[in-house]
């Protein structure tokens, strides 16, 4: 029954969202005030909808219906019941209603948070919503049904859900993200949405852009949170692998910060309208793309989910749709959108197209290295994979000069500016970067420069250079205040978000450099009571034990790990088979720390007791997920700046006086 | 010339050196990345290049794994079904590595028969199989029934 009622809600949210996808475009264009109204209503109604529906799925699976086929192959009485409720979007179809459930969401919050906004604009915004809902709805209805029965024939238990993913990562990991890639459906439609009213004023810009950086942030956190998810869950240690799954989530992510800065050149110059509203079409493009590559299993990843090609298609065919019906729209009304280019040579817009031109190109570059598969595919009939040295080496090209042009970015005036004056000032900034990159690179080279890539040196170079650059950034800004605390406190809050985000750069940047250059790993053969020397640490195999989970029983080694005699910590590393679906899964042990983690994981029993055991020594790895941790609080910090509050609010009460004074 | 349209034909040039600069280090990177997949009947055929990293996918020939007791080290069979070829890997095995499983190997032919792997993906769902698995089945075998009869307890997921 209640699965029925799952999809009962499910059919009237798509119908819902038929009519939020048409009436409110006829409202806006005959300014009917009562079909701009049910735009609200309809937002409103689809949400809450969708949400009936999703509890529905949810119940579904604290109850173990495994005569739903969803459930049945997802689930598993001895499954706890936590996991019982993240399997909910364990695999394809359920994901896909948490994805619309999320779509709906942010269709709510738009209509609830747009009191600022001119009615028809908001109409038009939620118009477009509705119609992506449309698209995603009837995905879900007609390829992926959730709700779908088993009958006649029940089976007794469930199939489990994939050991991998009963995990906390992985409980928060999908709907981070999927708030990330759906929450740039929002700039898409303010920019049909402008694009359809023929007008892109500096206010459009002001409304696209904390919409933006909420997606932004989501996106940022959902990205760490897979990576880190990988880093413990997969057992080799690896943070980041560009597998094209990753990719589909990395491409908006890039193309979304490009958005960020070029919407802060619109807002407050007036500046790249056209191609702002471009780089909005292209952002959510992007993000139906991934969406694409993850559903249809075209391509070879750790991602793939069981795949059907008629949902490849069917995705395919809404993304040409999206994609094509866009750039048409903007090919015929972008001629009237005129931006204002009274900015020099060096000037903070020119600082912004180098930003935008970089990450464009970049994206550019990750594109092809995802898509080239499919190809070389198409054309020659061969199989083949681009690997990650392709990416390694591409990205930094075009990463390098971001890193180093982003302090001067930051400082350099809009519209003119003195460049030897500016490179004057941070000029000592820099060379005491290289002196403090070469002492840091130094040491961690074993005391010599021996063999010192010159790559880690670089990288550590840059990643200093944005953090110094930024810390004069607040000097140079802070001198202007009567003292020092009151010239802080005239800084204002969004940027102070920009500062926090480009720290987190330079971080998650002096993360990656370090680890992938200065971890230690090592295979070795150990048994019970042994001591092994792995470079600087010694591991002491203490004790084995066989014990019995919830829904697995374990193989878990002890190990006493020490640096010279000093104890560092306790670790116990696992080897789990899972009764449902006879998986085994390496679960390994980490000691974390700030500025390393000491990480093992079991390989495989040997003769005589003995294990064979994988030993990392990761310093600075921490500062990968740190960095991106910065970025979505400096994304915070931007997106709640008074000027956004103040003006609501304003108009908030401006509008209360004109509806008490009628 | 006004200082706009200066500014506009200096984007659009250095624009353009962008984009062309990185078009060339794309397809030069590409050229030096790009890793073919090959099936074992090819691998066999000599079609496939010796010491250059290619991919090289097929199903785990069940009882063909060969652990060294001593390491890491692991050698196991792949087959598309009418050749095998050996896999060797010095690492900890996918968990998701299972006799009978597609998997795809990367890493340098040592000789017609032989591939020193870097890397194994074998999948997170064991439902799945690789598509360049899949089409080499299809192509030199016959494409392998579902293990252990499960189909009829997972209706959904296949279609």
């Amino acid at each position: 029954m209640i699965p029925e009622l799952g999809n009962f809600f499910l059919i009237l949210a798509f119908i819902n969202a038929i009519l939020l996808g048409t009436l409110p475009f006829y409202g806006a264009h005959t300014n009917h005030k009562g079909l701009i109204q049910f735009a609200h209503r309809a937002s409103t109604s689809i949400f809450l909808l969708m949400l009936v529906s999703f509890v529905c799925l949810t119940i579904a699976f604290i109850q173990n219906d495994f005569s739903v086929a969803y459930v049945a192959n997802h689930s598993n009485t001895q499954l706890p019941i936590y996991y019982r409720i993240s399997a909910v979007w364990g695999s394809h179809e359920g994901s896909l209603l948490l994805w619309v459930l999320i779509l709906t969401g942010w269709i709510f919050a738009v209509s609830s948070f747009s009191k600022s906004l001119p009615a028809e604009m908001t109409a038009r915004v939620l118009g477009v919503m509705g119609l992506i809902a449309v698209g995603f709805i009837s995905f879900t209805l007609f390829t992926s049904n959730p709700f779908e029965r088993t009958l006649p024939f029940i089976p007794i238990d469930g199939a489990d859900l994939n050991p991998l993913l009963q995990d906390f990562g992985l409980i928060v990991h999908p709907p981070m993200l999927y708030m990330g890639y759906v929450g740039f459906s929002v700039v898409f439609a303010f920019a049909i949405a402008g694009l359809l009213q023929g007008e892109l004023d500096h206010q459009w810009a002001k409304w696209s852009r904390p919409w933006t950086t909420v997606a932004w942030i989501f996106m940022t956190l959902g990205i760490a949170l897979g990576s880190w998810w990988a880093y413990y869950e997969l057992g080799w240690g690896g943070w980041w692998f560009w597998d094209p799954v990753e990719n589909a989530s990395f491409l908006p992510w890039l193309a979304g910060t490009a958005l960020i800065h070029s919407l802060a050149a619109t807002e407050k110059r007036g500046a790249f309208k056209s191609w702002t509203v471009l780089l909005a079409i292209l952002t959510f493009s992007l993000s139906l793309l991934g969406t694409f590559l993850v559903r249809s299993g075209v391509l070879t990843s750790v991602h793939a989910f069981a795949n059907d090609p008629v949902r490849g298609k069917f995705i395919l065919v809404f993304l040409a749709i999206v994609v094509g019906a866009s750039l048409i729209l903007y090919a015929i009304q972008s001629s009237k959108v005129r931006s204002k280019s009274n900015y020099t040579l060096v000037s903070r817009e020119i600082a912004i197209l180098f930003n935008n031109a970089l990450l464009a190109v970049s994206t550019f570059v990750v594109l092809v290295g995802t898509l080239h598969p499919l190809m070389v595919e198409a054309f020659t009939d061969g199989k083949s994979s681009v690997g990650p040295p392709y990416f390694n080496l591409m990205f930094s090209v075009f990463f390098i000069p971001i890193l180093l042009l982003m302090p001067l970015g930051q400082q350099i005036n809009w519209k003119k500016d003195d460049l030897p004056m500016l490179l004057k000032k941070y000029i000592w900034w820099f060379v005491s970067c290289v002196v403090l990159a070469l002492l840091l690179t130094f040491g961690l080279n074993g005391f010599t420069f021996e063999s010192l890539e010159p790559m880690a040196l670089l990288g550590t170079i840059l990643g200093l250079w944005v953090i110094a650059g930024t810390i004069k950034y607040i000097q140079l800004q802070s001198a202007k205040g009567k003292t020092r605390w009151a010239g802080m406190r005239k800084i204002s809050r969004s940027y102070w978000g920009m500062v926090l985000a480009h720290i987190g750069v330079a971080v998650t940047t002096l993360g990656v450099v370090l680890t992938s250059y200065y971890s230690i790993e090592k295979d070795i053969r150990i048994e019970m009571g042994e001591t092994v020397e792995v470079e600087e640490v010694s591991v002491y195999f203490k004790d084995f034990q066989n014990i019995q989970g919830p829904n697995y029983i374990s193989s878990k080694a002890i190990f006493e790990v020490s640096s010279s005699g000093d104890f560092i910590a306790e670790l116990k590393p696992e080897k789990r088979r899972y009764n449902a679906s006879q998986m085994v899964m390496t679960e390994a042990a980490i000691d974390p720390g700030l500025f390393r983690d000491v990480y093992i994981a079991m390989g495989e029993p040997l003769n005589n007791g003995a294990w064979a055991i994988r030993v990392y020594y990761k310093p600075f790895v921490r500062w990968i997920w740190l960095g991106a941790i910065f970025m979505a609080l400096g994304g915070i910090l931007a997106m709640t700046d008074k000027r956004y509050r103040e003006k609501k609010f304003k108009k908030k009460v401006s509008e209360e006086a004109v509806s008490n004074g009628q | 010339m006004k200082a706009h349209r200066r500014n506009k034909l200096i984007a659009i040039i250095s624009g353009l050196a962008l984009l062309s600069g990185a078009v060339a280090l794309i397809l030069y990177a590409l050229t030096e990345n790009i890793n073919h997949f090959y099936a074992p009947t090819e691998v066999k055929e000599g079609n496939a290049p010796l010491n250059k990293t290619i991919r090289v996918g097929g199903l785990v020939v069940p009882g063909s794994i060969e652990r060294s007791g001593e390491r890491l080290y692991v050698e196991f069979k792949i087959t598309d079904n009418q050749s095998q070829m050996i896999i060797s890997y010095d690492n900890i095995l996918p968990d998701m590595f299972k006799e009978g499983q597609g998997v795809i190997a990367e890493g340098q032919l040592v000789d017609q028969n032989k591939l020193v792997a870097t890397k194994v993906l074998a999948k997170h769902d064991e439902t799945y199989m690789p598509p360049e698995v899949e089409a080499s089945l299809q192509k030199y075998g016959h494409p392998m029934q579902p293990r252990d009869g499960d189909e009829s307890k997972q209706p959904s997921d296949k279609y």
